[in-house]
């Protein structure tokens, strides 16, 4: 009764405009209800997923055998607990990838159950396409943008999951997390689809497609806190031992997968070093590095601020190398 | 520090997302920029790139370069999408969604603010309060932004002068106030220079407030966190084998424990958490923003869209609501057009039923209008084809927000935020709550007492005949066997309309009609009126009259008085007569007899079918 006469015994009000009333007043939360930033961004992703499960015909997800692939993997587990991973996982081979990268690969997909499809540029395989004779841009044209578009036509998928992260690059940070792709898989980034709180629009027509980046609003830090935390197998290329490089002015170029033994002339080196992302042998580079394992590759990171792209060859072809990627296809 | 205890630091470091916002030249780029750079979250790589770009003629780094990530960007020299960026303090970890200030952005801005627990508002202290910070904190207040932050920035340029700051903020104060929203925080700044960026600045002494960071770094996050309604919106139904049956989701608000009775929409069934299950083991309780999944007791219908929750506190489920809605397509609004509306985990159809109003961001008014263009924000009245079980924005971001998409192009159209409308909201409430508790509703007062709640909203100049006409029509509602009831201003004892409003509104809930007698001494906006009454319970009747008509039945005199006294404040005389724009009825009363007038209201309320059949004239003399 009282309440019920509020209205009625509180002094009028008549502001100039009353779109707005406060927000109601919360209690403090309980230090048990608080959630630590990396649970809060495990509990999106795992959203993310399974909206895409959800309301998508035929999702697959990309897998680059790196450490944001096995998280990706680690999340979609998550989402589908006690049940499989509902949809299969894609390597776009260029065939350059590390030896351990293929025996990883082989190793988690088996252990853990999940079903992994390869697909590879064939025709230009044959052609003998390489990174020293095409230059880089041109190979990953032909053995990943194309291999990709090829290999999500073939499997007909409508929606593609991706590792890739908003702080990694400057594109990035403007990607959505549902990425609209046309039907040549292109992505135009002055029209993308507004994306408002965690509600995403997954409606295309036939031939269009999807990309999705769960992990958008991670960080390299989180991604490997999450890996320590979680104990998560990742490639021991992560790990610093002594390998066979080239040192190309900065860049550590390993000369595992290297093609032209003759033009090395001497000039492998053997240092302790280690990868921080992994992508084909001949333009992925190296830093030197004691760390071993992940909590002290962690400890080396809070040391060492480079950010993780810039051993990447591919990305310093011009200023704007991952805009024009990403607008073709591109990851 | 080992890297144990940083580990160990790190689990209970907690996020904080932020939105910022200002014109072109206010300095957000080179305010981020700083940000990053001396929190140390700037990348070696990332830095050198910026030296080598270090323009000729300045020593200052251009952030700008650093934070525009696209080339069309670039070229333009402005920043035109919301771009996401990262840095971490020991304290806390922060994801700053970076929004265009370009005017017609405003779409981003929403975006930007729709996940933000704080907003910061850029002002050039050289320019002072401008209509673009305004609408930046309109939007800001508008996406229920938590904390708003406003950062004076250039502090440098006008030599660190108190003054300049304080006269912005009370000018912020006087904007914020209007609003009817909390007042802001307010730091001065210089980008540039660093000054009370991260660290606190000599040059400012007489500011006592910490620095932006030291403001980011305290605010409560979790505050505005709903932990009270639990909500569960079924995502996706797992079956891996024919023993397993769980609904996975994310709980948007509320706790969830192991044991609770739940109750599920649409089917209204009930049943028991017999388990939480996740894939580090199950768990005794949940709670926002967790994924999980649930398994009970008993087999229900249960598929994606559904929503789980305490019977004691339910949603609402209606077809029929009010949103706020940010137009986001260059293709305007189709009045009663049909697009999809995607809300929590459910996707309907939904018809445009109307623009209520539109609202003049520049001015903080309301305006009529024909449709929404592209960036503009209107009130509008939905139907959905099926029910959506949703609470008011204000009080669940999650379950009170949605988008709609155009179905021919599959675009996002427009944001939307279900507005409150008192009336329907206790009505539905009851609807929904368990029958053994079940309050008395809306529909069993209108049984007893055989009437639907209704408000007459008699208005026009003063002494147009409001109160001898609202008498004649509370006795013949009364004749015909309704409970009505006037409520008047008087000179004597002058009501505001908002009292006015809020006493009908208070006799419509006991289920009674409510006829009030106000002129248009009071400017009032009548876009408020109509949300607080509710639009399908009020009637506007607006009495039409020249004003020497008036002048001359006018027995307090106030035409007298207002004719001898400039300042003396009336309607027609020394002011402008402003009725409401679109009344259900107009009566000319100049032309009409009393008894006209009310036949004329009858007339309208019976074919309407407002006065209850078994009330109406015909019906009762056909009652034997």
């Amino acid at each position: 009764m009282v309440e019920a006469l509020a209205p009625v015994l509180e002094p009028a009000q008549t502001p100039a405009f009353r779109l707005f009333r406060n927000t109601p007043r919360r209690r403090p939360t309980p230090d048990r209800y608080r959630l630590s930033h990396l649970r809060q961004l495990e509990a999106e992703s795992i959203h993310i997923i399974r909206e895409v499960a959800s309301e998508f015909e035929r999702p697959v997800m990309l897998y680059s055998v790196g450490k944001d692939s096995s998280v990706l993997v680690r999340l979609a587990q998550k989402a589908f607990y006690p049940g499989k991973v509902p949809f299969p996982l894609l390597h776009v081979d260029t065939s350059y990838k590390f030896h351990e990268m293929y025996e990883f690969r082989d190793k988690f997909t088996r252990e853990n159950d999940l079903d992994l499809i390869v697909h590879s540029n064939r025709e230009a395989l044959a052609d003998n396409a390489n990174p020293f004779d095409l230059g880089t841009a041109a190979c990953c044209g032909q053995l990943k943008t194309r291999a990709l578009l090829d290999g999500l036509a073939a499997g007909n998928y409508d929606a593609a999951f991706g590792g890739a992260r908003r702080d990694e690059e400057k594109s990035r940070a403007k990607e959505r997390i549902f990425s609209f792709r046309d039907q040549f898989g292109q992505w135009d980034p002055k029209n993308q689809r507004p994306e408002l709180w965690n509600l995403f629009n997954g409606r295309i027509k036939k031939g269009e497609s999807i990309r999705v980046f769960p992990l958008s609003n991670w960080t390299e830090l989180d991604i490997w806190q999450y890996i320590y935390l979680e104990r998560i197998p990742i490639v021991p290329l992560y790990f610093a031992r002594e390998r066979e490089v080239i040192d190309t002015g900065g860049t550590l170029i390993p000369t595992e997968r290297f093609p032209f033994p003759e033009r090395l002339a001497g000039r492998a080196k053997r240092i302790k070093c280690r990868f921080r992302s992994l992508g084909c042998s001949p333009c992925t580079g190296a830093i030197p590095s004691e760390a071993t394992n992940v909590a002290e590759i962690i400890a080396e990171m809070l040391e060492v601020r480079t950010s993780e792209r810039a051993n990447r060859v591919i990305d310093h072809d011009s200023d704007d190398a991952m805009e024009r990627k990403k607008r073709e296809g591109y990851f | 520090m080992t890297i144990d205890t940083f580990l160990r630091e790190q689990e209970t470091q907690e996020l904080l997302r932020f939105s910022t916002a200002g014109s072109v030249d206010d300095g957000k780029s080179t305010l981020i920029g700083r940000l990053l750079h001396d929190s140390q979250s700037l990348c070696e790589d990332h830095l050198a790139a910026l030296e080598a770009r270090k323009p000729n003629d300045r020593d200052q780094l251009d952030w700008a370069l650093l934070t525009d990530g696209l080339k069309a960007e670039r070229e333009q020299g402005i920043t035109i999408d919301v771009a996401y960026r990262f840095f971490a303090t020991p304290r806390r970890k922060f994801i700053i969604a970076d929004t265009p200030g370009h005017e017609q952005y405003t779409r981003n801005m929403a975006t930007g603010a729709s996940t933000a627990d704080l907003s910061i508002v850029l002002i050039d202290a050289r320019h002072g309060v401008r209509t673009q910070s305004k609408r930046h904190a309109f939007i800001a207040a508008l996406l229920q932004t938590p904390h708003l932050v406003v950062a004076v920035n250039k502090m440098d340029l006008v030599d660190f002068d108190r003054a300049v700051y304080e006269r912005i903020r009370a000018d912020f104060d006087r904007f914020t106030d209007q609003l009817g929203i909390a007042r802001p925080k307010y730091v001065p700044i210089s980008a540039l220079r660093g000054d009370n960026v991260v660290q606190k600045s000599e040059a400012t002494p007489w500011y006592e407030g910490g620095s932006l960071l030291e403001i980011l770094e305290s605010v409560p996050v979790t505050g505005s966190r709903n932990l009270e309604d639990l909500r569960f919106p079924v995502q996706y139904v797992s079956r891996p084998h024919a023993d397993f049956r769980g609904y996975s989701g994310q709980i948007v608000s509320g706790v969830l424990r192991k044991g609770d009775e739940l109750e599920v929409q649409p089917s209204r069934r009930r049943s028991r958490v017999t388990s939480i299950v996740t894939y580090d083991g199950e768990l005794e309780e949940a709670f926002a923003p967790m994924s999980v999944t649930v398994t009970l007791a008993d087999e229900l219908d249960i598929s994606r869209g559904a929503v789980l929750f305490h019977p004691s506190h339910a949603p609402q489920a209606e077809r029929h609501l009010e949103a706020m809605v940010v137009w986001m397509d260059e293709t305007p609004l189709r009045p009663n057009g049909a697009y999809l509306l995607k809300h929590t985990s459910q996707t309907t159809r939904v018809v445009v039923d109307d623009l209520i109003y539109k609202v003049d961001v520049n001015r903080v008014e309301t305006t009529t209008g024909e449709n929404l263009q592209l960036n503009e924000i209107g009130r509008l009245r939905l139907t959905t084809f099926k029910p959506l079980f949703f609470d008011a924005y204000q009080s669940n971001r999650a379950t009170g927000s949605f988008i709609l998409i155009d179905e021919q192009t599959n675009l996002t159209v427009a944001a939307g935020m279900i507005a409150e409308p008192e009336a329907t909201t206790r009505e539905s409430r009851e609807a929904s709550a368990a029958d053994g508790e079940r309050h008395v509703s809306e529909t069993d007062r209108a049984r007893r007492l055989g009437q639907r709640p209704l408000t007459l909203w008699l208005t026009g100049p003063v002494a147009a005949g409001q109160p001898a006409l609202a008498r004649r029509i509370e006795r013949a509602l009364f004749d015909r066997g309704a409970l009505p009831l006037v409520l008047q201003s008087t000179t004597e004892r002058p009501v505001s309309s908002g009292r006015l409003a809020a006493d009908a509104t208070l006799l419509n809930s006991a289920g009674l009609i409510a006829i009030c007698a106000t002129d248009l001494r009071q400017a009032t906006d009548a876009n408020l009126t109509r949300d607080r009454i509710g639009r399908h319970r009020l009637i506007e009747i607006v009495l039409e009259a020249p004003i020497e008509w008036c002048a001359k039945r006018d027995r307090e005199g106030q035409y007298q008085r207002a004719a001898e006294d400039a300042d003396f404040p009336l309607p027609g005389v020394n002011g402008p007569l402003e009725p409401p724009a679109h009344p259900d009825l107009r009566l000319p009363m100049n032309e009409l007899t009393e008894q006209q007038a009310l036949d004329r209201i009858l007339a309208f309320l019976d074919g309407r079918g407002l006065i209850p059949k078994a009330l109406s004239a015909d019906s009762r003399e056909a009652t034997p």
